[in-house]
């Protein structure tokens, strides 16, 4: 890896349909670097390949490749090749023909194309494959067959858009080590698309965590994985316990309502966090030994550790442990200043605080929606602010819904999905038991009856 | 087992209206009225040999302009977004539903000597030109018949080609031409020889479009096959021998396009 | 720029297939009986259909054929499908080929054919051509469209739903309505609707084997296109083009009412 940079990403905007895909993406690459996009699906990170490829324009902001603004620069005359998510293999062309494809084009020597593709094969370890056809190739195979067609070009950088996605495990792994293996041997910047953050997290120079059309972070994998920014990356990167917490001050963080020591400071006094934990940092103590208090559901072992899963005060904790309590015993969790990760939440916000206005008597309007509280007493056309918990909004199928709202992230907090939505042009964050897919709409219904509704200013009361 | 049964009737059925009216069209090429084997009705053929090349000739051309004008077209609708896909489809299919007389009738009164054209020309103080009854109303005809056959095989194997295909050529440096030429020409393959097959074909056999606008002078093998059983040159004998020459140039044409094409011929339908 | 052209191309070739249809309907309200200068309006060529007896005899003709001749060919050919389907290679090579047959063949060939048959076996049995041997001629090349339709369902199908049939206790032929036939139907119904479709709009062979007196609406255009004497055409062509329209419409109404339904479940489901 040098410190050269090859490709720059500059405040890169791209819309579908009015939809924000790709939301102010900066992103530099240096030469040789093996960077990894890591994100759930419709994050943004196959679109941001696609713009380095040429297959998709920027609405704003501009691409850089090796220091020359590439915005305009059609697919076909960049320096990049891609290795394609489900091969997109020349069914027509056998596989020798297929990896010449580019060289052909390019109007080499017989010879030297010959050469090449040969030695290129070699490397693929598809030697004496030349006049099969593609289509009587086995997944692993085409997917060498994939990344050979497009390295015969000698790029300066090789994009690959999710290429182990469709192969079982075994050769997964198999293929990881090998195209870790050619990227050094070769010397070429790899940009590689995926969700598996394991796979990210082995293969990586850089990981770059994007979720919604943003990056969340850019880092080394251990970087990454010891220090996530926030919640939704320490989420996403692996098993980890996250839980609603405050700040009471500097070096004091109250979790489900106990008072610990920690090592952050800079927060405002009560600011709610999110605490993240890590399962191989907690040690199963007796009852008596932690504040902590929980009786064992299950317990797996794992060759290394037993993971457990110990339910505390209504939340499940996970504990990877070299020691094994059996299932139904009471424990106590412990874990130290240290071991406790304090960040800032996603939204700045733990409950949804939303304007309305009485319309009818006895009834609110907010967001659209229309509500009857009994004995409202607040005349008509009253302001009022709505207090609305997050457990008091529930998903539903969407023909029952009160509102459709775009489900932006979600997380797992011990005892209920944490999502964060976006109505119009309102973020709310909800608590569920339901899993959803994000980035996509969802339908929501409010508990009404437990909303708190005051009046916006004061003196206007009946 | 049982199952081969269900498909006894239709070998029947087959056998009974398919194969035997085939054999007895080479019994009648073969015989005579007074029931003699004869090669006699070939030896007769020599004058419909101008009118067979003609024909051959003529749907060849109507099958090249159809091609041209359809690929371009099957191609742009195949990259459309659905909905414009589908209005698109109904729009070829439209027309192909009103009978092919009626439509061909059209172009009668449009080709005429004082028909919409010719005074669309005199507008501009041009013709009038002679149209109808000629080679070129013919092959009008013909394309405007026979197009929508050549646009739907091939709008259908384009659909099948992925569109990460293209973009992969484009990543290796093919620019559109090259796109083309070396993927989409070759992948579309199926859909092109089914198409060619659906123009050409019925564009030989036809009388009724030489007929309607190709007038006396461009008699095609079809309009003597059909007076050969109507009217007063009545002689099924020689009828029978050319629609069995007709035939077997249209199964060796066909058998040689074919071979173009390693795939089953499942691209011959729609 | 290249899509401006691609659009441009697009609208062309549908001017090309839509400009002499067009025609035809102006032409239809034009007072005279010329077919280049409209000269005033009018609506008596439609009356004038209306009270032509002739006309709509050979409408409901046309009808009754395409009705029994695609319900025939539907269920021989469905039963036919199936049978080949459980053939081993050399038999369904030959029954597949046979199926091609009137499918390849110039339609011209399998109106001589036809005609010779029912001419032959008129003699030796006595009777005339006219609905019966219409009817037999539109089985015969419609059943190969159903089967070609039928047997790609047959081999997408999942055979392991016919055997849990039987596992969950229907016998073999209640296994075969309840398991089978509801995952081929969508190749029956679209069978089914190619051959009515093109039985409605054959020509050529009702042609040769309508003998004297039994007319369908092709074969009666063709007389009267032939005369070309009367703007009861141009009526004639107009209403079949709206019926077509309004069918059109329809059923493209139906299907993206019906789009939006499943993609608001499939959202559900989600």
């Amino acid at each position: 890896m040098s410190d050269k940079i090859i490709i720059d990403l500059k405040n890169i905007v791209v819309s579908y349909d009015g939809e924000r895909v790709l939301d102010r993406i900066n992103l530099s690459i240096r030469d040789k670097e093996f960077v990894t996009l890591l994100g759930p699906s419709g994050c943004g990170k196959t679109t941001t390949l696609r713009i380095i490829g040429g297959f998709v324009s920027a609405d704003e902001g501009e691409i850089y490749f090796d220091g020359k603004k590439i915005n305009d620069l059609p697919a076909h005359k960049r320096k990049v090749n891609t290795v394609f998510q489900r091969y997109a293999l020349f069914p027509h062309l056998n596989v020798f023909d297929n990896v010449a494809f580019g060289l052909k084009l390019q109007k080499l020597p017989k010879n030297e194309i010959q050469q090449a593709v040969r030695k290129m094969l070699e490397i693929v370890n598809l030697k004496g494959f030349e006049r099969r056809k593609v289509n009587q190739l086995s997944g692993g195979q085409q997917q060498r067959v994939a990344i050979a067609r497009a390295l015969v070009n000698r790029p300066k950088v090789l994009l690959l858009d999710e290429p182990l996605g469709a192969l079982d495990l075994k050769l997964r792994k198999e293929m990881q080590l090998e195209l870790m293996n050619i990227q050094k041997q070769l010397g070429i910047t790899f940009i590689y698309v995926t969700h598996d953050q394991e796979e990210a997290l082995t293969m990586s120079d850089t990981v770059v965590v994007m979720k919604d059309g943003e990056i969340q972070q850019i880092g080394s994998p251990q970087d990454i994985y010891n220090e996530p920014t926030n919640a939704f990356v320490a989420d996403f990167i692996g098993e980890n316990n996250i839980f609603d917490g405050v700040m009471l001050e500097d070096y004091k963080v109250q979790i489900h309502g106990h008072v610990f020591d920690c090592v952050d400071k800079g927060f405002m006094k009560n600011q709610p966090v999110d605490v993240v934990i890590r399962p191989e940092d907690i040690r199963i103590v007796k009852p008596e030994e932690s504040p902590l208090v929980g009786v064992v559901e299950s317990v797996i072992f794992k060759g290394v550790h037993y993971e457990s899963t110990v339910k505390c005060e209504g939340f499940s904790w996970l504990i990877h442990s070299t020691q094994c309590a059996p299932v139904g015993s009471k424990i106590g969790i412990a874990f130290g200043p240290e071991d406790i990760h304090i960040m800032n939440k996603l939204v700045p916000f733990s409950t949804n605080r939303v304007e309305g206005v009485v319309t009818e008597e006895n009834t609110v309007e907010f967001l659209g929606v229309t509500m009857v509280r009994p004995n409202l007493g607040l005349s008509v056309d009253t302001p009022v602010m709505l207090t609305i918990d997050p457990k008091d909004i529930e998903i539903v199928s969407e023909d029952i819904s009160d509102l459709t709202v775009y489900l932006e992230s979600m997380v797992w907090k011990g005892a209920y999905n944490e999502m964060v939505i976006w109505t119009h042009d309102r973020q709310m964050i909800l608590h569920s038991q339901n899993d959803e897919q994000v980035a996509t709409d969802i339908g929501i219904k409010f508990h009404t009856e437990n909303i708190l509704i005051e009046p916006l200013s004061q003196g206007k009361e009946a | 087992m049982k199952k081969k049964i269900a498909s006894a009737p239709y070998i029947l059925w087959m056998a009974l209206f398919t194969v035997i009216p085939l054999v007895l069209v080479i019994v009648f090429a073969f015989t005579n009225e007074n029931k003699e084997f004869t090669v006699e009705a070939f030896t007769k053929m020599g004058q419909f040999i101008p009118s067979l090349i003609k024909s051959l000739k003529l749907a060849l051309i109507s099958t090249v302009i159809c091609f041209v004008l359809a690929y371009p077209f099957s191609y742009i609708m195949s990259r459309s977004a659905e909905h414009v896909q589908r209005r698109m489809m109904m729009l070829i299919m439209l027309p192909m539903w009103m009978s092919f007389l009626l439509r061909t009738y059209s172009w009668m009164t449009l080709l005429e000597k004082n028909g919409l054209i010719n005074r669309f020309f005199g507008l501009f103080g041009l013709g009038p030109f002679q149209m109808i009854n000629t080679e070129g109303a013919v092959v009008v005809g013909m394309v405007y018949n026979f197009l929508p056959f050549m646009i739907l095989p091939l709008y259908t194997v384009m659909l099948k080609i992925d569109k990460s295909v293209i973009e992969a050529a484009q990543d290796l440096g093919s620019n559109s031409f090259n796109v083309i030429r070396k993927v989409i020409l070759p992948l579309s393959l199926p859909g092109i020889i089914s198409g060619i097959t659906m123009v050409f074909v019925p564009s030989v056999g036809t009388f009724m479009i030489s007929r309607m606008l190709g007038g006396n002078e461009n008699m095609l093998i079809g309009d003597l096959i059909e007076k050969q059983f109507f009217g007063n040159m009545y002689n099924p004998y020689l009828g029978s021998a050319v629609s069995l020459l007709l035939m077997v140039i249209i199964l060796i044409t066909m058998g040689i396009i074919n071979l173009f094409d390693d795939e089953e011929m499942e691209g011959m339908m729609i | 720029m290249k899509k401006v052209a691609s659009r441009a191309y697009v609208w062309l070739i549908y001017l090309f297939l839509y400009l002499p249809i067009l025609v035809l309907i102006v032409f239809s309200f034009n007072d005279s009986k010329s077919t280049a200068k409209f000269t005033g309006f009018t609506l008596h060529w439609y009356t004038d259909l209306f009270r032509d007896r002739d006309l709509l005899m050979a409408m409901l003709h046309t009808l009754e054929i395409a009705l029994l001749a695609s319900i025939i060919a539907t269920v021989l050919g469905t039963a036919a499908a199936i049978g080949i389907r459980s053939m081993g290679k050399a038999g369904r090579s030959v029954m597949m080929n046979l199926t091609y047959l009137p499918v390849v063949n110039p339609e011209i060939v399998t109106g001589v054919s036809l005609m010779l048959l029912f001419v032959f076996l008129g003699g030796l049995l006595g009777f005339q051509q006219g609905f019966g041997t219409v009817l037999i001629a539109h089985v015969t090349f419609c059943t190969p469209y159903v089967i070609l339709n039928v047997l790609p369902k047959l081999r997408q199908m999942d055979i392991s739903q016919y055997e849990a049939a039987q596992d969950l206790g229907c016998s073999p032929g209640k296994a075969f309505f309840k398991a089978v036939i509801p995952q081929i139907l969508p190749g029956i119904t679209s069978g089914a609707l190619m051959a009515f479709t093109f039985s409605l709009d054959d020509f050529m062979i009702t042609y040769f084997t309508n003998g004297a007196g039994f007319e369908t609406l092709p074969t009666m255009i063709f007389s009267m296109v032939r005369r070309r004497v009367s703007p009861k055409i141009n009526a004639l062509s107009t209403l079949i083009f709206v019926i077509v329209l309004l069918m059109l419409i329809l059923i493209n109404i139906k299907d993206i009412r019906r789009e939006k339904r499943e993609r608001k479940q499939e959202k559900r489901a989600v």
